[in-house]
Parts: C-alpha cells; sequence; structure tokens
C-alpha cells in the first residue's frame, strides 16, 4: 500500500514541476475566463509585453466564476505578485480581493472591466457604451436608413459589458432613432452555442427581422448558424471582432463587428505595470486609459 | 477525550491524510510561497464554501440520493439574504431568512423525494434550474451591493486571528460529524444508504430522515451562500454555478460512496482540503489554467483509486 500511495506522491509532484519550471514571476494577471477568443488574445497581448519587457507575468484563468476569481487573486498576493492586473468576472463581487491586494500593498490595474471599489491605479478598457452606440448607429443609417425591426442578443445578464453595449445600443435608437423597434431581446449569455439556440426560438416567432445586433461575436455567429439554416437573410452586427468575425465580415456573411483590441488592452496593462515597477507613483485617482474602438464592415458586401 | 471521539475516524481516512501530506510536502519544497500561516488560512477561507456544500451533499449522498440544487439554492438564499437586509430587515434577520427559506426549498425537494418517490437527481435538478430562474427574476439578473457590514464580517472578517469562513465551516464540520457518528439520526441514514428495505423493516422512518437529508444539504446551501455573499461583498444572480459538481467531488475524493451507506463528515473535510489545495498550489505555480483542469481531474480519479484499493486490503 505504500508504495501505491508514493505512486501517488509522485504523480502530484510530477505534475507540480511542470508549473515550478515558470517559476519567478513579477506580475500576475487574473482574467474572467480564457474560454473566449477575445481574452485569448489580451492574454497573448500581455504575454508579449511581457516579453519584451524582460519580465514574468502569471495568468490565472478564473473560468467566469466570481468566487474563483477571489481564490485566484488571494493566491496572486500570497505569492507576491509585484503588480496585480485584474479582469474582473463582475464589478462588484472583485471588490473584497482587490481590498485585500490594496492592504498588502500591490498596486492594482483593472482591464476590460472596471471594478466597483478599492484602489486602482489605471483602468483600460474601450468604452463599451460607445460601442454600443456605434452598433446602433451603424445598424440604423447604414442597414437599415431609420426604419426596421432589430433583434437584440444580451450578454451575460449582470456583467457590466452586456450592461453597457446593450445601454449604449438603446440610447441611441430611443435617441435618433425612433423608426427601429427591438421586438426581441434574450440573452444568449455571450455564449455561441446559446446564441444558435436562442436566435432560432426568435426566428420561429418572429416572421420580421431586419437585423440583428449580439453584445459579442461568439453569439453573433450562433444566430448567424441559426438564421443560415433557417434560409433567411438577415444583417448580424457583432462585438469584439474575434478571428471567426471578422473573417464572417469579409465573407459578407455577418454586417459588421465593433472592434474592441484585446491585445493592445494586455499590451498597455503590462507596460503600465512596468512603469510602476520601474518606480512611477500610481495615480491618486484612478487613471482611465481607453483603447480605441472601430468598426469592421466590409464595402463590397451588399446588405 | 477529542482523540477518542474524532481518531478513528481520522484514521480510517488515513489514506487521504497521506495525500494531503504528500501535497502539502511536494507544495512546500516547491513554492516558497506555499507554507505560510497566511496561505494556508488563505486556502482554509478559499475552501470553506465547497466544504460547508459538501458536508451537507454528504449526508444526501450517505442516505443514497445526490442533490445537484445546492448551487442554485445558494445564489437564491444569497439574493434574498441580500434583498431583505437592503430592504430594511436587520441584517441578523435577513440572514435567518436566507438559511430559513434554503431549508424550506430543501425540505420541499426531500417531500418530493420521500413522499411522491420522484428520483432524486431529477428533482434536484429541476430545482437547479427553477431556483437559478428564481434568482435572476428576484435580482433582475444584476449583482445586489451595497451590503451591510454584517455580511461582509461574514465573509471576510477575522475573529481571533482565525478568519470567520472557516469559523462557520469548522462549526459545520463538528455538528455535521456529530450528527452523523453520535445520534440515532446519523445512524438511520447510515442504515438506509446501506440497504433502504432492511431499514424501512427494521422500523426506520425512512421517509422522514429522507427529508431530513434535504433539508440539512438546504441548510449548508444557506450558510455557503452567507459566506459566498459576504466574500463577494454582493450577491451575484449567477453566484454558485457549477458548485454542486465540485461539492460532490469534494465528498467522493473524501471516501463517500455513491451508492449511499459510506462515507464521513471529516472524509468529506479532507476532500474538500486536498481539492482546494491543489487548486491554490497550482495557482502559486504558475500552472497554466487549462493544465490545472486536467490535473483536478486526474487527482480525483487517483484518490478514488487509492481508496478503492486501500479498501480491498
Amino acid at each position: 500500500m505504500t508504495r501505491r500511495i508514493g505512486f501517488l506522491g509522485l504523480a502530484v509532484w510530477i505534475l507540480a514541476s511542470i508549473g515550478a519550471l515558470a517559476q519567478g514571476a513579477v506580475v500576475g494577471l487574473s482574467l474572467s475566463t480564457l474560454n473566449n477568443p477575445f481574452f485569448v488574445a489580451l492574454r497573448d497581448g500581455a504575454l508579449q509585453a511581457a516579453q519584451k519587457a524582460g519580465i514574468r507575468l502569471i495568468v490565472l484563468d478564473a473560468q467566469d466564476r466570481v468566487d474563483k476569481q477571489v481564490a485566484d487573486i488571494e493566491d496572486l498576493i500570497q505569492r507576491r505578485v509585484r503588480v496585480l492586473l485584474v479582469n474582473p468576472t463582475d464589478s462588484a463581487a472583485v471588490v473584497p480581493a482587490i481590498q485585500r491586494a490594496n492592504r498588502a500593498g500591490i498596486p492594482v490595474i483593472t482591464v476590460d472591466r472596471a471594478a466597483a471599489g478599492g484602489q486602482i491605479a489605471f483602468h483600460i478598457a474601450s468604452d463599451n457604451v460607445a460601442g454600443g452606440r456605434m452598433a446602433a448607429e451603424y445598424i440604423c443609417q447604414q442597414l437599415l436608413k431609420g426604419r426596421g425591426k432589430v433583434v437584440e442578443l444580451e450578454g451575460i445578464p449582470g456583467t457590466s459589458a452586456a450592461r453597457d453595449r446593450g445601454q449604449g445600443f438603446n440610447a441611441y435608437l430611443k435617441e435618433k432613432c425612433p423608426g427601429i423597434t427591438v421586438v426581441a431581446r434574450q440573452t444568449a449569455n455571450f455564449d455561441r452555442a446559446q446564441g444558435l439556440s436562442v436566435m432560432e426560438n426568435i426566428l420561429q416567432a418572429q416572421r420580421e427581422i431586419d437585423a440583428v445586433f449580439a453584445h459579442n461575436d461568439e453569439m453573433a455567429l450562433g444566430a448567424l448558424q441559426a438564421i443560415k439554416a433557417s434560409g433567411r437573410k438577415i444583417p448580424v452586427v457583432g462585438f469584439d471582432a474575434t478571428p471567426d468575425a471578422v473573417k464572417a465580415v469579409q465573407a459578407c456573411e455577418m454586417a459588421a463587428t465593433v472592434a474592441q483590441q484585446p491585445q493592445e488592452m494586455g499590451r498597455i496593462a503590462v507596460e503600465k505595470a512596468v512603469e510602476l515597477i520601474r518606480g512611477t507613483k500610481p495615480p491618486a485617482k484612478t487613471q482611465f486609459i481607453p483603447v480605441p474602438l472601430k468598426l469592421v464592415t466590409n464595402s463590397a458586401c451588399k446588405w | 477525550m477529542l482523540w477518542a471521539r474524532f481518531g478513528p475516524s481520522l484514521l480510517s481516512r488515513y489514506g487521504l491524510l497521506w495525500a494531503l501530506g504528500f501535497l502539502i510536502l511536494a507544495l512546500s519544497l516547491l513554492s516558497p510561497y506555499f507554507l505560510s500561516t497566511a496561505n494556508l488560512l488563505n486556502v482554509l477561507r478559499q475552501v470553506s464554501i465547497n466544504a460547508i456544500l459538501a458536508l451537507g451533499m454528504t449526508v444526501v449522498i450517505l442516505k443514497g440520493g445526490i442533490d445537484l440544487s445546492v448551487g442554485s439554492l445558494l445564489a437564491l438564499a444569497g439574493a434574498l439574504a441580500a434583498g431583505f437586509a437592503l430592504s430594511g430587515f436587520p441584517p441578523p434577520l435577513a440572514m435567518g431568512l436566507g438559511v430559513g427559506i434554503a431549508v424550506a426549498l430543501g425540505t420541499l425537494q426531500g417531500l418530493l423525494v420521500a413522499y411522491a418517490g420522484l428520483p432524486p437527481f431529477i428533482v434536484t435538478l429541476a430545482g437547479l434550474t427553477a431556483f437559478r430562474g428564481l434568482t435572476l427574476v428576484y435580482t433582475d439578473g444584476r449583482p445586489i451591493t451595497g451590503l451591510p457590514d454584517p455580511f461582509l464580517f461574514l465573509g471576510n472578517g477575522t475573529l481571533l486571528g482565525i478568519p470567520v469562513p472557516v469559523m462557520v465551516m469548522l462549526s459545520f464540520l463538528l455538528l455535521t460529524h456529530f450528527l452523523l457518528q453520535n445520534t440515532a439520526l446519523g445512524r438511520y441514514l447510515y442504515a438506509i444508504g446501506g440497504n433502504e428495505e432492511a431499514a424501512r423493516l427494521s422500523g426506520v422512518p425512512v421517509a422522514r430522515i429522507k427529508v431530513f437529508a434535504y433539508a440539512y444539504s438546504g441548510l449548508a446551501a444557506g450558510l455557503a451562500a452567507l459566506v459566498l455573499t459576504g466574500r463577494l461583498n454582493s450577491a451575484q444572480p449567477t453566484a454558485g454555478t457549477g458548485f454542486e459538481l465540485d461539492a460532490i467531488a469534494a465528498a467522493v475524493v473524501g471516501g463517500t460512496s455513491l451508492a449511499g451507506g459510506r462515507g464521513t463528515a471529516w472524509g468529506t473535510f479532507l476532500g474538500a482540503l486536498i481539492i482546494g489545495v491543489l487548486n491554490n498550489g497550482m495557482n502559486l505555480l504558475n500552472v497554466s489554467s487549462f493544465y490545472q483542469l486536467i490535473a483536478k481531474g486526474a487527482v480525483i480519479v487517483l484518490a478514488l483509486l487509492v481508496d478503492r484499493l486501500v479498501r480491498r486490503r
């Protein structure tokens, strides 16, 4: 029996040794999820910048679980990272963990989503409200010429990205585009499979749909599948400009996607962290560093 | 005296203690950050929610059932407690109401299993879906924030240098241990899990004990909800997603048999600790998060294999 327990110890040892190779990191990055190309791009941008600056980066993935993120951040604090980069799963839930980092004297930089409290040196993000407005403006002015019926696929309820994009989108329609009505507004949780099934249901219920706005590209691509299968042709506007979505826009399958630049976000976050490590004092109040958005369209397509 | 009470069950779980020991030894050697009081308290605090849920789950599994609803029930109880507190109830009453409703909904599921004869898997699967829906309706999909201090204290405070969530977890562990080992109720649970028909024939009030098991799991979900709400300084509509599987994993790694009739509170606690220590260690060592999932799966299977081999002797 002792030998068998020895086996278990050995196995654990080997697993742990894989990680030991990566020791010596100084900056921690706690991401909400890596099960989404957007955050993978963010991580890649951060890793490249870290390599260039000659620092080590520990990347932890909260798998979209608020409680895991709190634990991840606590672990990074125990690991004594010099700067903490956080991409919150939820603005409010992350606050106690950030306060713990503050107490440990570790400067905190938030990326993409903001935190609702704690001391944050920099907040690096694109303006999601502006992005939502951008999508609404495109649908209203370019696609539908001010009149039509629109479906909105919402992100995970309660996330600030879903709130802000929806807010910008609907505010624009209300203020500038009274001829457009949102005939269906459903959540598909930022998920492609759910985007597919939710859109299938909406297609059953709505005979007339002139355009779809999805809070992210994963849902947009899912919706696109549903629309293709139904044999209808409806322009879809997504958000994030993931590689798949950009390809779909180039192929005239999707009308547009609002491009955030996650790789830039990761890069800027690490560069700010490096500044802090090299002795720059963190600003007294959180400094917002906007990462520009742009609309990706294809003028060769006819909608 | 403590040893007389807890020693034997600890010894019977020595396979797990060895596994945990090796894990701690390996991590201490590999990471200079692992073996510090601050980090060990950190691990205990992180483990507390899963351990509480897993203890409730153990009671249900012991009698041959399963409770898939705990994650959603946790979200609902947390949201209700937070909502009550914000609408003017004194915080302790709001917390009590949240936990009370979790116990009531657990009882309801128990009634459906015990008296309507529905399969536990289906009843609690329905609970998992319905309670999540209720939570989203109640919160309108938004987190509830701005909670009064007692919530924060439950999640992030310390008492005599020990984090409050750890205190809650240890109290619940002792309660569950006492219940299982020192009361007739506990023995009945084992009896039902071992052979329900035999238990019935020997006069065990099977239906009532079953209802109790689900109510107890509801209590665990309620307590865990208070800790999590405090830890997150907010009640999250999506809180607790997937927690039921973590709780089942902790119970099973801890030697609880999914067939019922076998398992202890201490074993489950050790199971939760092994999973928690592993998560913490891999984070400290910067193991890629994708490999972390594989390692977690491997450890669950390894722990089961070791357990099986130890028992075969």
